[in-house]
């Protein structure tokens, strides 16, 4: 260990697991500008040039290829190269790249119905053993399920459940594989379970079965780097080597899980820490560097998972969410942008804009000037960038915590999350109007519920209906949260990811909700305009009709603003009333990523005058086209929403304004687009995805794919090459409000 | 006392320095033939309170960064003077920059109004008499007024002239108009607007004739060419 640590700052990291001292006594802060940054190197453009070869293939064939024969695990699959001459990080999924997974843990209809939409079949004893003696999450989940719970979720109130395949939205410390090696952390773990003693009962016998399963993880870990030819099981001695041992762990945790969101987590310091090192004896040359981390960024961009076509349709473009967070301040203030904050958002430049990973800047008042304007230009340049307010996640996370998925943050290493999807709030309020009957499936879904027979809907009246409405749902919500995470440990643990976290990990069970902009809307005009219910022959409200006006959310208007946090701030006090699996806390996200379009799709008409079918807007987004005093109000509206007390799990808002509205010189863009994420964040606001692109650059790219092949766009939480959208979901993305003035 | 407010933009980035919030405020003299905003002739309702309007900016105050602010627009704003005067007044509690989109034709009161105004934008319609009249309406002395006090009280200027096929865009009235801005003093910034279409559905919807429905949008590279004439002007 004494060499691989040479020239390291000594502190409490190297008397026990603690990766964040070990950052914060050797980071180097960077302030200057982007002109030290290098040029793609030729072996780097040997290896992506072969990967875009087996990307547009796959783009024609929706997956490259399966590995029908094994299954899912840390050491199942022989060492795959790209391009072994070039490749300066090494390791894939499986033997060949892009070839995908088969993990039946999470469920092995979701894996019957993938192969199937592909052509392909499950090998045969694979496939009579998991039927005949290897039961699965979903399978475990739909035993306990009960019948109002399968009603629930049959008619999209609750939607996007991981019950049939990996949670995700884990993220291990990967690091500590090259600060430690694997061994040290073996033994701490051996030390931990050695203390996990007293009555044996379930979470203590549980927790002894799950540490045991995280060091036969780790020593799969072992063998599976060996397979590359490296020895992990003690620490990284250079930079390559901390790049490469961290790549194995986050590797190793994409070959295990199959996780909606596989995030990386917070690397930049760390691995600047021994990039510093190394240029200063001479090691390597900044060309090299950026050579290593354009090879990790390719790597990164290549992850797969074997998916559904219904489950594309939920969350389109294949989306993987690698999320890398980039920058942020330390609690000592000192900004922890490092020249390897810019070489990782480099990549976008050398290997140009994609989608993964998903690079998330923790954005601060403190930030440096130059890296907020490099940031900005990027994001011009590139729309790949989304922003997260390190100003408000920082008192309550530390310096040291990451984005998993879009929005939620969790301390590496320390926390872990129980992912819950979300509940769509707009159905609940016309269940609360309709006397608990679905209005699509017709469909009595929620009991003892009067039905509302007014003439003319009364506020008062909705907003108490709707309050009891949320009450019954979020106990619905509760209860099947915690028969999911019960079965997925029972049945999908991840014994990889959880090897990196501490024996003690704190977890959160982040809710959802879905339909917020549509919701405050709706109550806003039942309160400030005249609405009356439209029944079908069964007394459904099938539409409303709508007289005279209404303040919309999205104009930084109190009025209808203030009902959308008290939605959101009622809910989630309900939420809390019920007890959740594992001692988790509860938190809240606004965010629903690309499925707006789909849960619209399974929604009526509501009272604001959207009509039945038509897409949410993404997030906490207003509603497309009624923000209409500017791009300016529209932050406002949605930076008043509470993220410490009430929505910790995240806000996502998604901005998009053309360039000439942005200023008529780049210059003037950078300026002002640094500007407007200050004054956003400043206000509290969380979470800001950004675009600056014409309306008429998508509609041809819509009509014209083949002249649009690199075109990247930030939808609610992740970006997304706008080829791999759905018709759908390019025509909803369209018909978002672009701020023009 | 209260003004009449057509609508507030929260992110201008075209009317003045920075990102700004720009108030259209009702009410106009002029009859421009290439106006874009004539729904704002009228003076309507009034609906702001000063405290009101100076809430709503204030909201809008953490965008404005090192160089934003307000700018009052329309319509002619200078037709509401004492409104504009309270808040002014309410806004320079918070240092809060302030630009007058303007063509100088109000009901004067110009001085008091101008204590307030960090910067006036001003448009220039045509610089001859005839030319003025025919194109707005009005005679040119009293925006010729309100520039005196500009200049009088030495507030920042911005020039601007929008360009009308068959008006401006030759040579002639270029140098005439470079003739003119020098003998300006304070100017920081001339800014040509090529003459566009996009103000012609609203006449229809408002049902007034149009009337420069026969004549082009003009090009913007043409725009350019005339802009860097005028600048290579006495260089």
């Amino acid at each position: 260990m004494k060499e691989a640590w040479k020239k390291f700052k000594e502190g409490k990291w190297n008397k026990g697991i603690d990766v964040e001292d070990f950052i914060q006594q050797n980071y180097k802060g960077y302030e200057g500008d982007e002109s030290f940054l290098e040029s793609i190197s030729d072996k780097t453009e040997r290896v992506w040039s072969r990967c875009e070869e087996l990307l547009k293939e796959e783009l024609k064939k929706g997956v490259l290829d399966i590995d029908v024969d094994h299954v899912s695990g840390i050491n199942s699959y022989d060492a795959g190269y790209i391009d072994r001459d070039n490749e300066v990080i090494v390791g894939l999924q499986t033997d060949a790249p892009l070839k995908r997974i088969v993990n039946p843990f999470g469920g092995i209809r979701m894996v019957y119905n993938s192969l199937a939409a592909y052509h392909y079949t499950l090998n045969k004893d694979i496939d009579h053993y998991f039927n005949l003696y290897r039961k699965t999450h979903n399978q475990g989940v739909f035993d306990a399920y009960t019948k109002e719970m399968r009603l629930a979720r049959k008619v999209g109130l609750l939607t996007g459940l991981p019950d049939a395949y990996g949670r995700g939205r884990i993220i291990g410390d990967y690091r500590r594989i090259a600060l430690y090696g694997i061994d040290y952390l073996q033994e701490e773990k051996q030390k931990d379970l050695d203390q996990i003693q007293g009555v044996m009962l379930d979470e203590t016998i549980r927790l002894r079965e799950e540490v045991t399963e995280q060091i036969r993880a780790l020593d799969e870990m072992k063998e599976m780097a060996l397979k590359y030819g490296f020895d992990i099981s003690r620490p990284a001695t250079n930079a390559k080597e901390a790049i490469q041992w961290t790549y194995f762990g986050y590797l190793a945790s994409v070959k295990e899980n199959n996780g909606a969101a596989m995030s990386l987590g917070r690397v930049d310091a760390f691995f600047d820490i021994y990039i510093e090192r190394d240029l200063q004896e001479g090691i390597l040359t900044e060309k090299e560097v950026q050579e290593l981390l354009d090879q990790f960024i390719i790597k990164l961009r290549i992850v797969r998972h074997l998916r559904t076509p219904e489950y594309d349709e939920l969350f389109s473009g294949d989306p993987t969410w690698v999320t890398a967070s980039i920058g942020g301040v330390g609690e000592d203030d000192r900004p922890m942008v490092t020249k390897t904050s810019y070489r990782i958002l480099h990549s976008l430049t050398n290997l140009n804009p994609a989608p993964e990973p998903n690079m998330t800047v923790l954005w601060s008042e403190k930030l440096p000037e130059n890296f907020k304007r490099y940031c900005a230009k990027m994001s011009i340049k590139t729309d790949s960038i989304q922003y997260e307010n390190d100003d408000i996640m920082r008192p309550l996370y530390g310096d040291d915590y990451a984005i998993a998925c879009c929005v939620s943050a969790m301390k590496v290493g320390k926390q872990m999350q129980f992912f819950g999807a979300r509940c769509n709030l707009a159905k609940a309020l016309l269940y609360s109007i309709n006397g608990g009957v679905d209005e699509v499936k017709n469909l009595k879904v929620v009991e003892n519920i009067p039905k509302m027979e007014d003439e003319i809907l009364n506020y008062d009246k909705v907003l108490a209906a709707y309050h009891n409405m949320l009450s019954k749902v979020a106990e619905l919500y509760v209860n099947t949260m915690n028969i999911i995470h019960y079965m997925h440990d029972k049945y999908a643990y991840e014994r990889g990811q959880m090897a990196l976290h501490d024996t003690k990990v704190e977890r959160l069970m982040a809710f959802g909700v879905a339909g917020l902009s549509v919701v405050a809307d709706s109550l806003s005009a039942i309160k400030y305009a005249k609405v009356k219910p439209i029944r079908n022959e069964e007394g459904i409200t099938i539409d409303f009709e709508i007289e005279g006006d209404f303040p919309k959310y999205g104009n930084d208007d109190d009025r209808v603003d203030n009902i959308a946090k008290e939605v959101l701030e009622y809910f989630y006090q309900e939420l809390k009333k019920y007890p959740v699996y594992r001692d988790a806390k509860h938190t809240l996200s606004v965010l629903t990523i690309t499925s707006n379009v789909v849960y619209g799709e399974k929604t009526g008409a509501t009272p604001d005058g959207r009509k039945a079918g038509i897409p949410f807007a993404p997030g906490a987004n207003p509603m497309h086209g009624r923000d209409n005093t500017g791009a300016i109000a529209s932050l406002n509206s949605v930076a008043k929403l509470d993220y410490a007390g009430c929505c910790r799990d995240g806000i996502s808002n998604t901005f998009t304004i053309v360039p000439q509205a942005l200023g008529k010189t780049l210059e003037e863009r950078v300026d002002n687009l640094v500007t407007i994420l200050d004054g956003y964040f400043s206000q509290g606001a969380h979470h800001l995805n950004v675009n600056v692109l014409m309306r008429e650059t998508l509609v041809d790219a819509m009509e014209h794919p083949e002249k649009y092949p690199l075109l990247t766009i930030r939808v609610s939480g992740y970006a997304v090459h706008f080829n791999r959208l759905t018709r759908k979901q390019q025509e909803e993305v369209i018909a978002r409000t672009f701020h023009t003035k | 006392m209260k003004g009449s407010i057509d609508s507030i933009e929260s992110l201008g980035l075209v009317d003045g320095p920075g990102i700004r919030t720009v108030v259209f405020m009702n009410g106009c003299k002029l009859r421009c033939q290439y106006c874009h905003n004539p729904e704002m002739w009228k003076m309507r309702e009034a609906n702001y309170t000063p405290q009101e309007l100076y809430q709503k900016i204030k909201r809008f105050q953490p965008y404005f960064g090192k160089n934003g602010g307000v700018t009052f627009s329309g319509g002619e704003p200078l037709l509401q003077g004492e409104f504009l005067i309270e808040v002014g007044k309410l806004l320079k509690q918070d240092h809060i920059h302030i630009a007058l989109d303007t063509a100088g034709v109000g009901n004067g009161n110009y001085e008091e109004i101008l204590k307030y105004v960090d910067l006036v934008i001003f448009d220039i319609k045509h610089l001859s008499e005839d030319g003025y009249l025919k194109l707005t309406g009005q005679k040119i002395n009293e925006s010729l007024k309100f520039l005196n006090i500009v200049q009088k009280m030495n507030k920042p200027l911005w020039i601007r002239q929008v360009i009308v096929p068959g008006i401006h865009d030759n040579l002639e009235y270029i140098a005439d108009l470079k003739k003119f801005i020098k003998t300006l003093k304070n100017v920081q910034k001339v800014e040509f607007l090529p003459y566009h279409k996009l103000g012609q559905e609203k006449y229809e919807t408002l049902h007034i004739p149009y009337p420069l429905s026969n004549v082009p949008a003009m090009d913007e590279k043409k725009t350019r060419e005339l802009y860097d004439y005028f600048a290579q002007i006495d260089k």
